[in-house]
């Protein structure tokens, strides 16, 4: 018997079709992602029903490339995993639809994977988990701190209360006259310019590990709009590097307080924000006061949705005797369980 | 041939294997709308039924739109992803030419439709000339009073086929005053997997890669962003670009 266990993964929660071959959980065979970015910046931002279509588009030929790359047949495959949830529920039912047939036709294990599970996994072809760990996982869906007890098992013990993270990203890029996804320009651009008007950190003193980003969104764009009425100009550089500054320090706040409560042996960093060098460099510099914790960063090119880490996850959800039947369907508001006494 | 027929286009559900003109077996539902749990297990429970195995299936016929676009992409991703995994032919069929074809033969022209919100159908006419339906008007997304103002043109009696069209049952009486219509009775009114698969087996397997769902209807957003930018292409290879 083959020691290798083959999964053939299956993302479609948002904007990028992606199918992946992932052997024993940590090696990536083929990663094919066909991204969407192009169609949607058409629009200013995701179009749910185009992001179907397009799925629909592409869902056999990724599957075609993923399994040719990998040079692997159906009959080395193990199991089939799918993200089943959370994301937009058109555009998950092509990937849910998708692994069924597959799984059904060669008679394979089918495996639904929370995409959330998936970014944390993406830090698993940098290194092993090791538990209990935290994982701060900040996208343009999603802002929350996760603890992992013990292998497949996800509690929330903080989130947002409002805006994730990314998506206020993506609100001041626009007001910043930037190109959708904004994200990688705001960066950059932070790190030309000096934090100089100081916008709020929200929640920064209350005891808990949730998070807003709402008052800055607005902070950020009344300055905007204040300039523009008295007609000053204003340094775009500096409110690049303001808004990302309170971005970061109201991300690192919380992590660290929950470093403080949690006694973990990893801080894993993961989801689309994960790869903004502002977050990642603040990190770095924070976890010196923790020697015990080691922090895993999602590898940059894994920090955006791929099927490569719905395969890492799956792994383990499969050792874990986690699988679903052909009923299985999308569920868009899927979520972590809470940490015990820790609910919202 | 051995034929696996899927059709999710609306609210019913029909799921059939056929072997050339004959039907092995046929699971037809009204009762959930929710196809995405119930389609795989249907498939599955068919094929027993018939005592095959999937990859026995020679093609696989799919109801391509239009119709509801939820149940579309269930329908369609499923169908073009079963055939591509055991390497067999695919090929789509307009879910209103499924209703049509069922009918029994008529001089009378037949019109299937589905309700697409805000008074307007997805709609087809269609005729029996010489023991072959004829496509009188090709199938399209238009107002029920648009359709009805093409139809009092003819002189044919015009028979509304589809569950959806009792809907309208007001607005045929103000619209086709003058005219002979009916509605056709409920068991001409689902579609049905075995008509599917005989309609199927005449035609040409596609590119499985390349299928799409026929939604006869563009996005809002592609419309708006079109009217805006009048340069812009409506499907470019540029949209998506693997990585
Ligand atoms: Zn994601």
């Amino acid at each position: 018997m083959s020691k290798r266990t083959l999964i053939l993964a299956f993302e479609s929660s948002c904007d990028e079709t992606s199918v992946a071959v992932i052997e024993n959980g940590s090696k990536i065979l083929s990663n094919v992602v066909a991204t969407q970015i192009n169609s949607h910046k058409r629009f200013g931002g995701v179009v749910p029903e185009v992001a179907s279509r397009h799925h629909i588009e592409q869902i056999t030929g990724c599957i075609d490339d993923a399994l040719r790359i990998a040079k692997a047949q159906y009959s080395d495959l193990s199991a089939v995993a799918v993200t089943y949830g959370p994301g937009l529920v058109g555009a998950l039912l092509v990937g849910v639809a998708a692994a069924k047939a597959v799984a059904f036709a060669h008679n394979l294990p089918l495996i639904p994977v929370n995409h959330m599970a998936g970014h944390i996994y993406a830090a698993r072809f940098v290194a092993p988990i090791e538990f209990p760990a935290l994982a701060l996982l900040v996208s343009g869906g999603h802002t929350e701190i996760v603890y992992l007890p013990t292998e497949n098992e996800f509690q929330i013990i903080g989130e947002t209360r409002d805006d994730a993270a990314g998506e206020a990203y993506d609100k001041v890029g626009r007001v910043l006259g930037m190109t959708y996804p904004s994200g990688k320009q705001i960066d950059d651009l932070a790190h030309t310019g000096q934090d100089t008007f100081n916008f709020p950190r929200a929640m920064e003193k209350e005891n808990n590990f949730d998070f807003s980003f709402s008052g800055l969104k607005s902070a950020f764009i009344n300055t905007v709009h204040h300039a523009d009425q008295i007609k000053e100009t204003l340094s775009k550089a500096d409110l690049a590097a303001s808004f990302q500054q309170s971005v970061v320090d109201v991300l690192a706040n919380k992590t660290i307080r929950a470093l403080k409560q949690f006694k973990v042996k990893q801080l894993i960093l993961a989801g689309g924000v994960a790869a903004n060098n502002g977050l990642r460099e603040r990190l770095d510099i924070e976890l010196k006061a923790f020697p015990e914790v080691k922090l895993l960063k999602a590898p940059l090119n894994l920090c955006g949705d791929n099927a490569a880490m719905i395969g890492a996850a799956g792994y383990v959800a499969l050792k874990n005797g986690i699988h679903a039947d052909l009923d299985l369907n999308a569920d868009p508001s899927l979520e972590f369980e809470w940490y015990p006494g820790m609910e919202k | 041939m051995k034929l696996l027929a899927i059709d999710t286009s609306n609210q019913p559900l029909s799921v059939a294997v056929a072997e050339d003109n004959k039907l092995l077996a046929e699971v037809t539902t009204c009762v959930t709308k929710n196809h995405s749990v119930t389609l795989m297990p249907t498939i599955k429970e068919v094929l027993k039924a018939a005592q095959l195995e999937i990859k026995d299936i020679d093609r696989v016929v799919v109801a391509q739109g239009p119709g509801s676009y939820t149940g579309l992409r269930i329908g369609v991703t499923t169908a073009k992803t079963l055939a591509f995994t055991i390497q067999k032919e695919l090929v789509g069929v307009s879910s209103l030419a499924i209703l049509a074809n069922a009918y029994p033969q008529t001089d009378a022209l037949l019109v299937p439709l589905f309700d697409a919100r805000r008074e307007n159908v997805f709609a087809a006419v269609y005729k029996w000339q010489k023991d072959e339906l004829q496509v009188i008007l090709e199938e399209q997304h238009l107002s029920i009073q648009e359709l009805c103002q093409k139809l009092a043109k003819r002189r044919e009696r015009i028979i509304f086929i589809g569950i959806d069209s009792n809907k309208f049952s007001k607005i045929f009486q103000v619209e086709l005053t003058m005219k002979k219509y009916s509605i056709a009775p409920e068991q001409f009114a689902y579609p049905s997997g075995f008509v599917l698969t005989q309609l199927g087996r005449q035609m040409k397997p596609v590119q499985i890669s390349d299928f799409v769902p026929r939604y006869l209807r563009l996005t809002q957003a592609e419309t708006q962003w079109l009217q805006n930018n009048p340069e812009g292409k409506k499907y470019d290879e540029s949209y998506v670009k693997k990585i």
